[in-house]
């Protein structure tokens, strides 16, 4: 309440006020990144002795020399299962060795042989097996190159950019360059466009981990979190470069065609004189050595199943993690949680989460809870789960320095702080004022901070309240940048060293405690600010303190597809924007591009007025209304695709061109996505739109209005009329989408209930699709097998259900209780084929959409069954 | 899969006791029961199709108004009524039904879904009617309070207005008396005037002799000092001796000069003297008490310093300090807001300057002065008494001008102040004027609105009040507290919240928004008959 908070927040906004980008570095005042990148392309003063190669099963190793300073580099190569090349640089005889970073491969990748194809004094040509790809290691200067058949995929110091720094600090720098290549993505996160822009004439990418107040958009300054991955992509091969490096890096950009315009390009491509279109990419790194992973892919779903292979893939979440949060900064007290609770009954808006921040602990304590507004948590907590709905509760890594708290008490005692340099404990203001930093590096302090959510040991807690990482950059009011000192201790390594894996290893540990609390049985959920690559495996990410404005709405949707492309497939932003108030007209809109994006939270900030979905008037309330139980609708779809995530590393929420790969038409689309490959969304984020034009792919296909049925045509630019009711949604012709159209008040209420399958039809009269069931909440799909996993296919005028994991067992009560089929003629009779006996079903035909309605088949959604329509 | 029972059994208590089964489709009000003959193809209560009745409550949404199905969760758009014997028949929306939470608290609701529901609806039903009960004997005492406070307050209104009606009677007999005294005063003050310059001409003209008297003894006196011979003349010689009489000042009197000073003769007699005198008597230095003319020349320094204070410090000044006396604060605000310097050594020096003080007025101007005062303490206290009551005026007609409610219910809160302590702040509601919130321990109290408007729903604005315009909050909206009436026997502030950020609710009870309660009783029968 009023002054209290204040003083706080006022605390907050007197340290870090006058962000814009003054308080954040740029690469000229980063002093190595200015140093490195003021390198020149030019001849490598790094040469390959070749005598020293040496060649096991696993591995090839061979010494660079520089010929400037002398000093040995060590260079290995791996070929690794799965068609990627590793390469790793590390000093031969480092007067202080560098870090390498734990913890983010899965396992130590598995290699294949390679083979010397042939050598001489100027190089080396090694065979990659398969496809006629050779890796060629050239001696003077020193570059590497990958090609397959006549064509070079990507070299490697080919512009003579490698540098070690060996006398100051372990600064390094290497530079790929990529033929053919003009459209590159990913490096998250940066509040910029989908497609990575060269980085020329400006500030390179920057990848450290900071809390930036009220960050600006379209530009590469550094945010929350950090994943080194970038792929690379034309119409015949994408490819990624995974840049294992957790210190602060900058990554630059540049292509010979970014300076010509669309009639230079052409006629470069008329006369066929054009040399070939190439981006260059420069990394440079603080400190560490050079690991670098090459995914040649050459699909897409190549490139993410070979990401997948080395950091692993997104966590299958908690179905109902799935449905909408609610948030506020903060619900002030179990009565305000208690009424915000009912307000969704009485409007009967489902929704499965409502969350605490930081206000909800006794003096920023986490792991405690403020004994005058919430004394009751767990009444409180019961009385979420007698509705069949959980909680959230911010536990952040800062600890208030207090010999009162227990928390901190405990890792004082077992010495688990990150110290400063002179080896005492590093302090630095937060939330809380003077705080401690726990050294989530260490193992043994994770395993202790993950005992800490034991129900005993977190008071208050049940197994319906899950967690929010935040401030895990980590976030320190008076650090340089807002974050942690760099020569600040983690054991031996400095926090330069560490920096970017933080967040990772703060969502890890609190992920690790929710499944311990549970005796390993429920699948944990963890939101986190912080990231670095593989945290996909911890839970959801979301994209900070974004604005109630209209253009953070719109970055919404390239800041989560690009995360999306390096692994992190459970993304989402405030819903109706952090700071500021939007307008009811934004506020819809929002919650209509949320309920389209895979995590689907509203938040707001404590100075912002209420937005509870109900307080817009009835008409604004109703439109919400209906885009929530849309998302709630289609529960089914969104699980099963993030199983296919957690199975196969497929983002869920997809650029085009992940599904259209040939078709250039899609390759700098970011205002509209796939979700899966069968839906299309293109959010209406412009004000007063009346209306939108959607880019439609694909030359053989059809699309399907999911509101009207309507079909359109594929490979063209539709443009749809809207009112503020209209979210433009379409389904893929050749696709079946299950849904669960009895919308409750949440996801768990909806467990037994039956399903509709949207069937639409492609050209040629079929269609394809999944359906995934499982509890929704435990490990046993994955320890038992406990779960449903059907093919749906129509072909030849049949629907027909098989399983796809015979060996999996779990029963649902859940039914087919109508099937709609997109697209379709009038049939005379249909028949249901099941357990040998064939039982006519009713039907409606509507013939001005073509849509052909099977009335209650009946069928268990477990079942083998064929619909026959005759 | 599913097998619904179609049909609902209820037993339904008539008034004479016998137990009659009434049946209906599940989810089914008793009114709309009509609509649902099993005997007959059903239509969609919308009119928009007929089905075959084994439709209806088949699991399956056949109607687009969800007609069809009352009794499963098949519509999206359907309603299930719970009859809830004992308590309030309700509609639940269809998707309640079966989703493993107990909404009906006959239980009616989760018959397909393993929940554990026990029928709760006697409970309820018996604590509803102990809340409509004391509700009802809140309202009813409640409502007998507000007809007292509605006629104290007309009294009071009529008081007042009375009060205001006889007040401007008073405030015009005041006002003739305020212009009577002002005649009186000044009448009095003409004589009083002509009395004090009279006698004030009389002193100059006293004055004057004297100076002339003292000058002629001085030029006597200058003349045998300067007749050195004692000839009986001054001699331009003579003369000469006096250097300070140098006319240019340059050091040197010179004969011309002297001359100059003498008018041309070479000497003069004691009856000629007074025209030279009247040139030197301002330089002329006496040989036999050099320092005697110093009190008529420039005051030496001693006397300085005070005069300058004097100029710094003007008259006003006096009057300030005289009322500094009667008003602390004032002096307070004054020193504190104007006059850094510290006070002043100031009156006594003052009195050193008249040396010649006025002679006391004789006893006839004393008395017209007498006179004339009074008769100006008479016009100001009158006039004084005047500003009184028109404060007092506009204070009641302020107080009336306020929207006290229809019935004027509202007044007796006007000038009462209403607290609620929390675990960390003192609320306070002072109707029709503010709000505040000061810490416990210590701090400002923070201004959370001051009185806006009545601003409840168009039916009754008077169940809710604004206070706006409070203390701005950091980088947000100034503070507005909303204060929501509702019926009770005591003035009390029950509850207070911040349901958004300086957006303060308060829950208030007071009699005066009781409403009068149904002449029909709440017939207990009713209620036990379902």
């Amino acid at each position: 309440m009023g002054l209290l908070s204040v003083v706080c927040v006022s605390l907050f906004f007197s340290s870090t006020f006058a962000v814009d980008r003054g308080n954040f570095k740029t690469c000229d005042q980063s002093a190595f990144c200015k140093r490195q990148r003021a390198l020149k392309p030019g001849q490598s003063p790094y040469r390959a002795l070749l005598e020293t190669l040496e060649l096991s099963d696993s591995r090839l190793t061979l010494q660079l020399i520089n010929d400037n300073n002398k000093v040995h580099l060590l260079l290995e190569l791996y070929r690794l299962q799965g068609n990627m090349t590793r390469v790793k640089i590390n000093e031969l005889k480092p007067l202080k060795p560098r870090f390498e970073v734990p913890d983010v491969l899965i396992a130590e990748p598995p290699t294949e042989p390679l083979s010397v194809l042939s050598k001489d004094d100027n190089g080396v040509v090694l065979s990659l097996g398969a496809e006629n790809q050779r890796l060629i290691v050239s001696a003077r200067p020193f570059r590497l190159d990958i090609m397959e058949g006549p064509e070079v995929l990507l070299s490697l110091n080919s512009r003579g950019l490698l540098a070690f720094e060996h006398l100051r600090l372990h600064k390094d720098t290497l530079d790929f360059s990529l033929p053919g290549v003009e459209h590159v993505y990913g490096i998250p996160e940066h509040a910029d466009d989908l497609k990575l822009k060269t980085t020329d004439g400006g500030d390179p990418y920057r990848l450290y981990n900071l809390d930036v107040f009220q960050y600006e958009l379209y530009n590469p300054m550094a945010l929350y979190g950090s994943i080194p991955v970038m792929l690379a992509h034309n119409t015949q091969r994408t490819m990624g470069i995974f840049w294992l490096n957790a210190a602060e890096t900058w990554v630059d950009i540049s292509s010979n065609t970014a300076g010509k315009t669309v009639f230079g390009k052409m006629l470069d491509f008329v006369q066929g004189s054009s040399e070939k279109p190439q981006t260059d990419v420069r990394w440079i790194s603080e400190s560490g050595i050079i690991d670098v992973f090459i995914m040649l892919g050459p699909k897409p779903s190549k490139v993410f199943s070979q990401y997948a292979s080395l950091t692993g893939t997104q966590s299958f979440p908690p179905l109902a993690s799935l449905g909408y949060h609610q948030c506020r900064w903060n619900y002030n007290d179990q009565e305000d949680v208690k009424s915000v609770d009912q307000g969704f009954d009485q409007h009967d808006i489902p929704y499965d989460f409502i969350w605490l921040d930081i206000e909800h602990a006794d003096g920023k304590r986490y792991f405690t809870w403020d004994p005058h507004k919430f004394p009751q948590p767990k009444e409180m907590l019961q009385g979420l789960m007698d509705k069949r709905r959980k909680m959230v509760s911010i536990v952040d890594p800062h600890i208030r320095v207090d010999s009162g708290y227990k928390i901190h008490n405990e890792i004082t005692s077992k010495d688990f702080y990150v110290k400063n340099k002179d080896g005492k404990n590093y302090e630095g203001w937060c939330w809380p004022g003077n705080s401690g930093y726990p050294d989530f590096t260490k193992p043994e302090m994770r395993a202790w901070w993950a005992s800490m959510f034991a129900y005993d040991q977190y008071e208050g807690s049940m197994e319906n309240l899950f967690t929010w990482n935040d401030m895990n950059e980590p976030s320190v009011f008076n650090g340089p940048e807002v974050t942690m000192h760099k020569d600040a201790l983690h054991g031996k390594w400095e926090h330069r060293d560490i920096h970017n894996i933080y967040g990772l290893y703060v969502q890890m540990a609190t992920a690790e405690g929710q499944i311990q609390r549970s005796g390993g049985v429920e699948r944990p959920f963890v939101l986190t600010r912080a990231f670095f690559a593989g945290s996909q495996r911890y839970g959801a990410v979301w994209t900070g303190d974004n604005a109630a404005e209209w253009d953070h709405l719109k970055i919404s949707i390239p800041m989560c597809l690009s995360l999306g492309l390096v692994g992190v497939s459970f993304c989402g932003a405030d819903v109706g924007g952090f700071f500021k108030n939007p307008s009811t007209e934004l506020l819809v809109r929002w919650y209509q591009t949320g309920a389209y994006q895979p995590f689907f939270r509203a938040h707001a900030h404590l100075d912002t007025t209420r937005r509870e979905p109900w307080l817009f008037g009835p008409e604004n309330t109703a439109l919400i209304r209906e885009v929530i139980r849309q998302r709630y609708a289609l529960l089914p779809y969104w699980y099963q695709l993030f199983y296919q995530a957690h199975k196969t590393g497929m983002p869920v929420m997809r650029p085009l061109w992940v599904d259209y790969p040939k078709d250039t038409a899609t390759f700098t689309i970011d205002d509209e996505f796939l979700i899966g490959s069968d839906l299309l969304v293109h959010p209406v984020t412009e004000e007063g739109s009346r209306g939108v034009t959607a880019y439609l792919p694909g030359a053989e296909e059809v699309w399907y209005d999911v509101h009207t049925f309507q079909k359109h045509n594929g490979a063209q630019n539709l443009y749809i009329p809207v009112t503020l009711s209209s979210i433009p949604v379409f389904q893929r012709g050749g696709s079946i989408i299950p849904r669960k159209d009895r919308v409750r008040r949440s996801s768990t209420c909806m467990e037994n209930d039956p399903y509709t399958l949207y069937v639409a039809l492609s050209p040629k009269k079929f269609a394809e699709g999944e359906l995934y069931i499982d509890d929704g909440h435990s490990f046993n799909y994955d320890t038992k097998k406990e779960f449903i996993h059907r093919s749906l296919t129509f072909a030849n005028n049949a629907l027909t259900s098989s399983n796809l994991c015979p060996d999996c067992n779990f029963l649902t009560s859940s039914w087919i209780e109508k099937v709609l089929i997109l697209g379709a003629s009038k049939p005379s009779k249909v028949l249901l084929k099941m357990d040998g006996k064939e039982t006519p079903v009713d039907f409606e035909f509507d013939t001005s959409m073509s849509v052909l309605t099977l009335r209650k088949p009946g069928m268990n959604a477990g079942a083998d069954w064929t619909l026959l329509l005759q | 899969m599913t097998c619904l029972h179609l049909l609902l059994t209820l037993v339904f208590a008539v008034s004479l006791g016998t137990p009659v089964e009434i049946q209906r489709p599940r989810g089914v009000p008793l009114t709309k029961k009509q609509f649902y003959e099993e005997s007959k193809p059903f239509t969609c209560l919308d009119g928009s199709r007929t089905i075959p009745f084994d439709r209806v409550n088949d699991d399956y949404c056949d109607c687009k108004d969800g007609s069809d199905e009352p009794g499963t969760a098949a519509c999206p758009n359907g309603s299930f009524h719970c009859t809830n014997a004992g308590y309030r028949p309700m509609f639940i929306p269809s998707s309640r039904i079966n989703d493993g939470i107990c909404d009906c608290c006959d239980t009616t609701d989760e018959y397909n879904s393993g929940a554990k529901c026990e029928n709760t609806c006697k409970e309820l039903g018996r604590k509803e009617r102990e809340v409509l009960q004391k509700m009802a004997e809140i309202t009813k005492e409640g409502f007998l309070l507000k007809q007292q406070l509605i006629e104290e307050a007309k009294k009071g209104r009529e008081e007042k207005q009375g009060k205001v009606t006889d007040m401007q009677e008073n405030k015009k007999q005041l006002e003739e008396k305020v212009e009577a005294l002002r005649t009186v005063k000044e009448a009095a003050e003409q004589p009083e005037k002509e009395a004090k310059e009279r006698h004030l001409k009389a002193w100059e003209e006293q004055k004057a002799a004297i100076r002339l008297e003292k000058d002629k003894a001085k030029m006597a006196e200058a003349f045998l000092e300067l007749d050195d011979n004692s000839d009986g003349f001054v001699s331009v010689s003579e003369l000469q001796s006096h250097a300070e009489l140098d006319p240019d000042a340059d050091g040197t009197l010179t004969e011309t000069e002297v001359q100059g000073l003498m008018g041309g003769a070479a000497q003069v007699d004691t009856s000629t003297f007074e025209s030279v005198w009247t040139n030197i008597k301002d330089k002329y230095h006496s040989e036999s008490q050099p320092e005697e003319p110093a009190p008529v020349e420039t005051p030496p320094d001693e006397v300085k310093e005070p005069a300058v204070d004097n100029d710094s410090e003007p008259y006003p000044e006096d009057d300030i300090s005289e009322e500094d006396d009667e008003d602390e604060d004032d002096e307070d605000d004054y020193h504190e807001d104007d006059d850094k310097a510290p006070p002043t050594v100031k009156t006594p020096e003052k009195s050193h300057e008249d040396e010649e003080a006025m002679p006391p007025y004789d006893p006839d101007t004393q008395a017209l002065i007498e006179a004339a005062q009074k008769a100006r303490d008479d016009f100001e206290d009158s006039e004084k008494a005047l500003r009184v009551m028109d404060d007092q005026i506009r204070n009641i007609e302020k107080e009336l001008s306020f929207d006290f409610g229809p019935d004027a219910e509202f007044t007796y809160m006007y000038s009462q102040c209403y607290e609620l302590s929390t675990s960390e702040y003192i609320y306070r509601l002072c109707p029709f004027n503010r709000v505040s919130q000061k810490p416990k321990y210590g701090g400002s109290e923070t201004n959370l609105g001051i009185w806006g408007s009545w601003s409840g729903p168009e039916n009754n604005k008077y169940l809710v009040m604004k206070y706006e315009h409070g203390t701005g909050c950091w980088q947000g909206p100034n503070r507005s507290t909303t204060v929501k009436l509702t019926c009770g026997k005591e003035t009390v502030v029950t509850s207070t919240s911040e349901p958004s950020r300086c957006e303060y609710l308060m829950e208030f009870t007071t009699p005066a928004v009781c409403q009068e309660p149904a002449n029909t009783e709440p017939s207990p029968h009713g209620h036990e008959e379902l």
